[in-house]
């Protein structure tokens, strides 16, 4: 049997996991403020609240699977914060696309998000976060019973589509993309070997 | 107490100089592979800081040139801009590698090599390079084709006065340029990121317009080894990546050079390149673009012209051309 916190630690370890998902957009904040992001700040802010969008979003995916291998089922009380972090991530993303990159020109936004297939997908994978972001509370989670499983399988779906998106809007250099592609496709690969078998049920 | 004289230290324990001048080197390189494995983003790679580069005026040569009528009077990006982000990608993908890296790049002895359909076949050292034609600052505009701008006082000399010199044959149609390839130095090389030698071409018509500058200096100093020191083109009106970097061969040729984007990505990256705000690249727009050290929160970006704002000298040079489709 796996080492379990008690609810004490647990409200601990909750508070330190907080603290360090806040670190990043801290960092971006203090960058903004003395100047200090380079010489395209705001390319340096689109590019790090993107970037740790799909971290978060893979940390989130990576609850399940380690916790059926190393049976440490203390780690779902996570889930819900991390997966919300991905989210807090996404919407400094979308927002930054909206205000500094089209200034709020909604005309040019739509022809973005038609026109370009990076884009296309990136919004898809941001408009398919809110629904989970807003059923991610207790009172939601009972009243979905059943349903709140199901739905919450899109986070398979947005993870490939953020990997899409970075795959499709990098120039040359698809390093990066890659990684996350191939944690995505292990972590998603992880629960095809769990997934119930059809007709054996 | 015993105390060692200099002979007890056998001539086999000594580090080789070479080796005890590259200790630094060797630390960032372990530190660098040990990070290699993690998924930490690029700017990140705190451990991966390199000492000395240039990041500020008043540390290199001074290269002083005179006003040029061909000058914008736009404001100057910063000079920390300016030599801060840079696309070098032999020193590394990141904009932020070629500051970091590209102070180990040899920039002497270094000659040009001119060759191909030319009288005039030699390798011209870069000393009289210098001394070829008189300096001139040009303050031009420069627009990557990734949706940002810069204006720089560069300092050089049109590229006509060197073609003129070297006498192109009748033959010759294109020019060809390539950077440098310096494995031990360009840390860029070990990914097939692009075809390597860096090859880039204009028309000839192209390479003879004043507006062509061969490049030797910036904001009055020799050009820092991120911005292709010691010598490089910069063609004001197409996108910054035909504006090749540390030339070390210039090839006359009758037809069309392979280019290395191009080939990279021939339907994203065409020959000319011309800064065309209606001809959009084929995975983002280049309408309008944001000016490095100007444009900021608080404002929007603002609109791309034609021949990035050169117009009135070059469109002449593309007359009766399908923009869209030669792009």
């Amino acid at each position: 049997m796996a080492w379990q916190p008690r609810p004490g630690p647990l409200g601990w370890i909750k508070a330190g996991v907080f603290a360090a998902c806040l670190v990043p957009m801290a960092r971006l904040f203090h960058g903004a403020f003395t100047n200090s992001l380079g010489a395209n700040p705001i390319e340096a802010i689109t590019r790090s609240t993107g970037w740790w969008t799909l971290f978060l979003l893979a940390v989130t995916l990576a609850v399940t699977p380690v916790r059926k291998f190393t049976g440490a089922n203390w780690l779902l009380r996570l889930r819900r914060m991390l997966g919300l972090f991905a989210f807090f991530y996404a919407l400094a993303h979308f927002i930054t696309f909206i205000w500094f990159d089209h200034w709020f020109d909604m005309g040019e936004i739509f022809k973005d998000v038609i026109k370009r297939p990076f884009v296309t997908v990136g919004f898809a994978a941001f408009v398919l976060l809110v629904p989970l972001a807003v059923t991610s509370n207790t009172a939601m989670v009972r009243k979905l019973g059943r349903n709140w499983q199901r739905l919450h399988r899109i986070a398979y779906a947005i993870a490939v589509l953020g990997v899409l998106h970075f795959w499709w809007l990098v120039k040359r250099d698809l390093t990066e993309p890659a990684l996350f592609a191939v944690v995505v496709v292990v972590l998603l690969g992880m629960r095809l070997r769990h997934a119930p078998i059809p007709g054996r049920a | 107490m015993l105390i060692r004289t200099p002979s007890d230290i056998l001539p086999s324990e000594i580090t080789p100089q070479a080796l005890y001048l590259r200790r630094r080197e060797f630390l960032r390189q372990a530190a660098a592979l040990g990070l290699a494995g993690t998924m930490l983003p690029a700017s990140g790679s705190v451990f991966a800081q390199t000492a000395a580069p240039v990041t500020e005026p008043g540390k290199l040569a001074k290269l002083p040139g005179k006003p040029s009528p061909l000058s914008t009077t736009d404001k100057a990006t910063p000079y920390k801009d300016v030599v801060t982000y840079n696309n070098y990608y032999e020193f590394g993908t990141d904009k932020a590698q070629p500051a970091q890296y590209a102070h180990k790049l040899k920039t002497r002895p270094w000659s040009v090599m001119v060759d191909g359909e030319v009288k005039n076949k030699k390798p011209i050292d870069i000393e009289d390079l210098l001394k070829l034609a008189p300096m001139e600052e040009r303050i031009y505009r420069m627009r990557c084709v990734e949706g940002w701008s810069m204006v720089i006082p560069w300092v050089g000399y049109s590229m006509s006065e060197l073609i003129k010199r070297v006498e192109p044959t009748a033959k010759a149609k294109y020019v060809a340029f390539a950077t440098a390839t310096q494995p031990e130095t360009m840390i860029g090389l070990r990914l097939p990121v692009l075809e390597w030698p860096y090859v880039e071409g204009l028309r000839m018509d192209e390479a003879m317009h004043p507006l062509t500058l061969l490049g030797f200096g910036l904001y009055g100093e020799v050009l820092p080894n991120q911005n292709g020191a010691p010598v490089r083109l910069v063609v004001p009106w197409k996108y910054g990546f035909k504006s090749i970097k540390s030339i070390v061969r210039i090839t006359f040729m009758e037809s069309m050079p392979k280019t290395s984007w191009n080939v990279a990505a021939s339907h994203e990256y065409g020959f000319y390149s011309n800064v065309n705000p209606a001809v959009d690249h084929p995975r983002w727009s280049q309408a309008s673009e944001r000016r490095i050290g100007e444009d900021g929160f608080f404002q929007p970006k603002r609109k791309t012209l034609l021949f990035n704002g050169y117009a009135d000298q070059v469109a002449g040079l593309y007359s009766g051309m399908d923009l869209k489709k030669f792009f």
